[in-house]
């Protein structure tokens, strides 16, 4: 083990900043990184223990302990519970013969749950040895396991079940499926990739790629919505040794599938258009980094960059410029959803815990490596290319005045077409609701648990950066569904789980408010439970990052727009109520004690 | 150009030297911010957000914030005031803290913002969440029940080296502080001294040594936390 751990780190020139690399790395070839294993990566980077294992224990993905040589990965988002995940784990539990959380004892199957793994429009779906398996039924379950025990290598338990466009290609051969609905600027296979830096760079500035940019008045595709020429300009004027082009790909909020549709089906556009900002804020060097659940893209990723390098899209001189030399790496995350904000991302990627910074100083003037960095959403990147090719003018034509252009939309949950849909900024909900066949809707929750739940009366509502921003995620949820229980929760306990931590409000907000939701499903909530969970939800805006401000928003837009699903719930003869239900705790007590309870003396 | 630029903290006028975070220049200033995660000439990380105030209608760490000409803050007020108790009560009911048995109590910050904010009760349930202690190491005990997870011994508690012997471990509400069982071992007694004098609370204890101080007789015992700030 010694001098693999050696070589590993002497990969990545005994640099610490590159620990995920190493760590991702000593994990796939050891199965878990063990306390050896640890040793051996603290001494050999002059670290002390404690922070290897603080940037382990960080990510979800990492493990301590042997996995399994099998390591499922079921996803536990609220959608996949939609389609059938009970059943599945159940299947999953009695063909394996353990519970969730656990490894057989010959060390063959680990089974574990897994937040959003970006497939809310196939699920139920789970992750083995790092390949998707979608649409998941208890017979597939019992197939698949059948598989293992015989001896199938994992790609000989897909069953030649691929799923559309590209990932049938040889360098994918997902079972995933893109499932394209609707297409755009972006998605249209009317572009000829390369097209913009071979024939247009060559004749602008960097300057004027900027204005051009600007003057699209395109904003940022993650959510956040900075605009993305003004970002570009303060990160080309900001001093530094090296400039960095940052793409995240970290797409975590649950129910965004979109960006791994963009980079299935139009990587070249995404590298193109972190070429092009490389040319517009003078950087050589640009990082995807991209969340480990897509870990199943490598192969083929990295072949489109081979081929990008091959024909000159990428490397020196690029389209003939002189000095225009850029070229793009490929760095995974490790399962955690802070770590698509940027700062955090950054975080990650120099090889630490994904916590987010202070700001300021913002990443365009201390980024990555301390150095001016862009970060811009994959959607972006793609963007950028068609702006850049057409003009800022010809783009404003698309979408609203605040919100130009196009976004491309992942709609999951209780509709007839779950998938891609590339629209005009400015449709209405109800529009995109009859667009994907989506009947008798009781709510949407429009950009994720971090985002807002609305119901019928506001689905006139636009999506826009003014009226119902969103990065995309749109799960619609029916009239059948138990939006308190099995929404709702959910989506609190997916924050608990992702919160860094660091902030006292997050960590310990999220919990404070979701013992009080529990208190009031368990039918022990009065009215003034509702007024302290409205008060307290304002504290989490005192954190560090959107995680945490956005953070109880589950519960707060809930509150606000399903009120009377609270109302339902709570005790109506009741002031107060503790939550706390002591005769069933004295006999609890009495029973590990062996006395018999007597209520009447008292 | 001038260094000095003039600033407002709740109206008063105030001036500083550029590139100060608020609360520095606050200080100076005879205008007292509590924190609890800062510590004067260590990188500032914003993370117990007690010092948070408002500038632009916007939340902000004060220790994390340099001041800027013409800034206009808001600290003391009734909002900023109730979120700074709510975070307290938040810290409070988070982990076990029974300040009578503390042995740093009368020295511990977070006690003492209690008083300063005049807690009563916590308003949130307590979790009373199971926690370890840690006494492995000869000089020292990490006492988990009372950890704020500050980073304050993570970010000053380091060998000649400069490798860290405490660093966070996990996270969201799992989140703790734990020692390097290896570097712990190993840790002199001036460092293990030093380890306890950063902890703002009595997470990190000596071993094998009372206190020089009797309770009643401590830092915060006799005067207030902030008490001596004076405008």
């Amino acid at each position: 083990m010694k001098n693999t751990v050696k070589q590993i780190v002497e990969k990545y020139g005994n640099d610490k900043t590159r620990l995920m690399d190493i760590l991702i790395d000593t994990q796939e070839t050891f199965g878990f990184i063990g306390q050896e294993a640890v040793e051996l990566l603290a001494h050999q980077l002059g670290m002390s223990q404690v922070d290897v294992n603080q940037t382990i224990s960080f990510y979800h993905f990492f493990s301590t302990k042997p996995r399994g040589e099998y390591a499922i990965y079921l996803n536990d988002s609220a959608v996949a519970h939609m389609f059938g995940r009970q059943a599945v784990k159940e299947a999953f539990e009695k063909e394996v013969g353990i519970k969730f959380g656990e490894v057989t004892a010959d060390g063959k199957i680990g089974l574990f749950n897994t937040a959003c793994i970006g497939m809310n429009d196939q699920e139920p779906a789970a992750i083995i040895n790092n390949k998707v398996f979608t649409r998941l039924t208890p017979y597939r379950v019992r197939e698949i396991i059948k598989h293992i025990r015989e001896g199938r290598k994992v790609e000989g338990l897909i069953n030649e079940s691929f799923g559309d466009g590209k990932n049938q290609l040889p360098s994918l051969r997902a079972m995933v499926s893109s499932n394209i609905r609707r297409k755009g600027m972006i998605l249209s296979d009317d572009y000829v990739y390369g097209s913009v830096t071979r024939d247009i760079l060559p004749k602008m500035s960097p300057e004027a790629v900027i204005a051009e940019i600007k003057h699209s008045h395109i904003r940022g595709r993650g959510g956040a919505g900075f605009p993305t020429g003004l970002k570009w300009e303060f990160c080309r004027r900001a001093k530094g040794e090296k400039h960095f082009v940052l793409c995240n790909a970290d797409e975590g909020e649950p129910g965004t599938f979109k960006d791994r549709v963009i980079l299935t089906e139009k990587p070249e556009l995404v590298f193109e258009g972190m070429t092009i900002a490389g040319y517009a804020i003078g950087s050589d060097e640009g990082v995807l980094y991209l969340r480990y659940e897509y870990r199943y893209m490598k192969e083929y990723l990295e072949q489109v960059l081979a081929k990008m390098r091959a024909e000159n899209q990428l490397g020196k001189n690029i389209g003939g410029i002189e000095g225009f030399d850029f070229d793009i790496r490929i760095q995974f995350g490790a399962g955690a959803y802070v770590c698509g904000e940027e700062s955090a991302l950054i975080e990650s990627l120099e090889g630490k815990r994904g916590e987010p910074r202070d700001k300021p100083p913002f990443p365009v003037e201390k980024g990555y490596l301390n150095q001016p960095t862009i970060i811009n959403n994959v959607e972006t990147f793609a963007t950028a290319v068609r702006i850049v090719q057409n003009g800022g003018e010809w783009f404003t034509q698309f979408g609203t005045e605040d919100s130009t252009g196009t976004k491309i939309l992942s709609i999951s949950g209780d509709c007839m077409f779950p998938g891609v849909y590339e629209v005009n900024w400015g449709f209405n909900v109800a529009d995109m609701l009859n667009m994907v066949g989506a009947y008798d809707v009781q709510g949407v929750q429009v950009g994720g648990p971090s985002g807002t739940l609305i119901g019928p009366d506001e689905f006139h509502r636009t999506l826009g950066y003014s009226d119902l921003s969103t990065g995309g995620s749109m799960i619609i949820f029916g009239r059948q569904r138990n939006l308190l229980k099995d929404v709702v929760l959910n989506f609190m306990e997916f924050f608990i789980e992702e919160s860094c931590g660091s902030c006292s409000t997050c960590r310990n907000m999220t919990q404070v408010m979701t013992n009080k939701l529990k208190k009031i499903l368990n039918g022990k909530g009065v009215a003034k439970d509702l007024d302290d969970l409205k008060q307290w939800g304002k504290v989490l805006q005192a954190s560090r990052c959107g995680l945490g401000q956005t953070a109880g928003n589950p519960i707060i837009s809930s509150l606000k727009n399903f009120a009377p699903l609270y109302d339902a719930l709570i005790q109506k003869d009741k002031d107060f109520d503790e939550g706390f239900d002591l005769v069933a705790s004295v006999q609890n007590s009495c029973k590990y004690v062996g006395r018999v309870p007597n209520f009447n003396h008292h | 150009m001038s260094n000095l630029i003039k600033f407002k903290i709740d109206g008063v006028e105030c001036m500083t030297e550029r590139g100060k975070f608020i609360v520095e220049a606050a200080l100076e200033n005879g205008i007292f911010i509590p924190t609890l995660c800062n510590m004067p000439g260590v990188k500032p990380k914003g993370s117990c957000r007690i010092c948070t105030v408002k500038i632009n209608g916007r939340l902000m760490t004060s220790c994390t914030t340099p001041v800027a000409d013409g800034m206009e803050i808001e600290s003391n007020s009734a909002e900023i005031n109730e979120l700074r108790k709510s975070i307290v009560e938040l810290l409070f009911v988070s982990g076990n803290h029974f300040c009578p048995a503390c042995e740093k109590s009368g020295n511990c910050e977070l006690q003492a913002l209690g008083y300063y904010y005049q807690m009563m009760v916590p308003r949130y349930p307590y979790e009373f969440p199971l926690r370890e202690v840690d006494a492995s190491s000869p000089h020292i005990i990490k006492d988990q029940n009372r950890c704020i997870l500050c980073k304050r011994c993570i970010k000053t508690i380091k060998d000649e080296e400069g490798k860290s012997f405490f660093a966070f471990h996990d996270r969201g509400h799992r989140l703790e502080v734990v020692l390097d069982k290896e570097m712990g071992s190993q840790m002199s007694e001036a460092l293990a001294e030093e380890a306890m004098k950063n902890c703002p609370v009595g997470s990190i204890l000596k071993k094998e040594k009372g206190f020089n101080q009797a309770i009643g007789s401590r830092k915060f015992d006799k005067k207030a936390i902030g008490s001596d700030v004076k405008l």
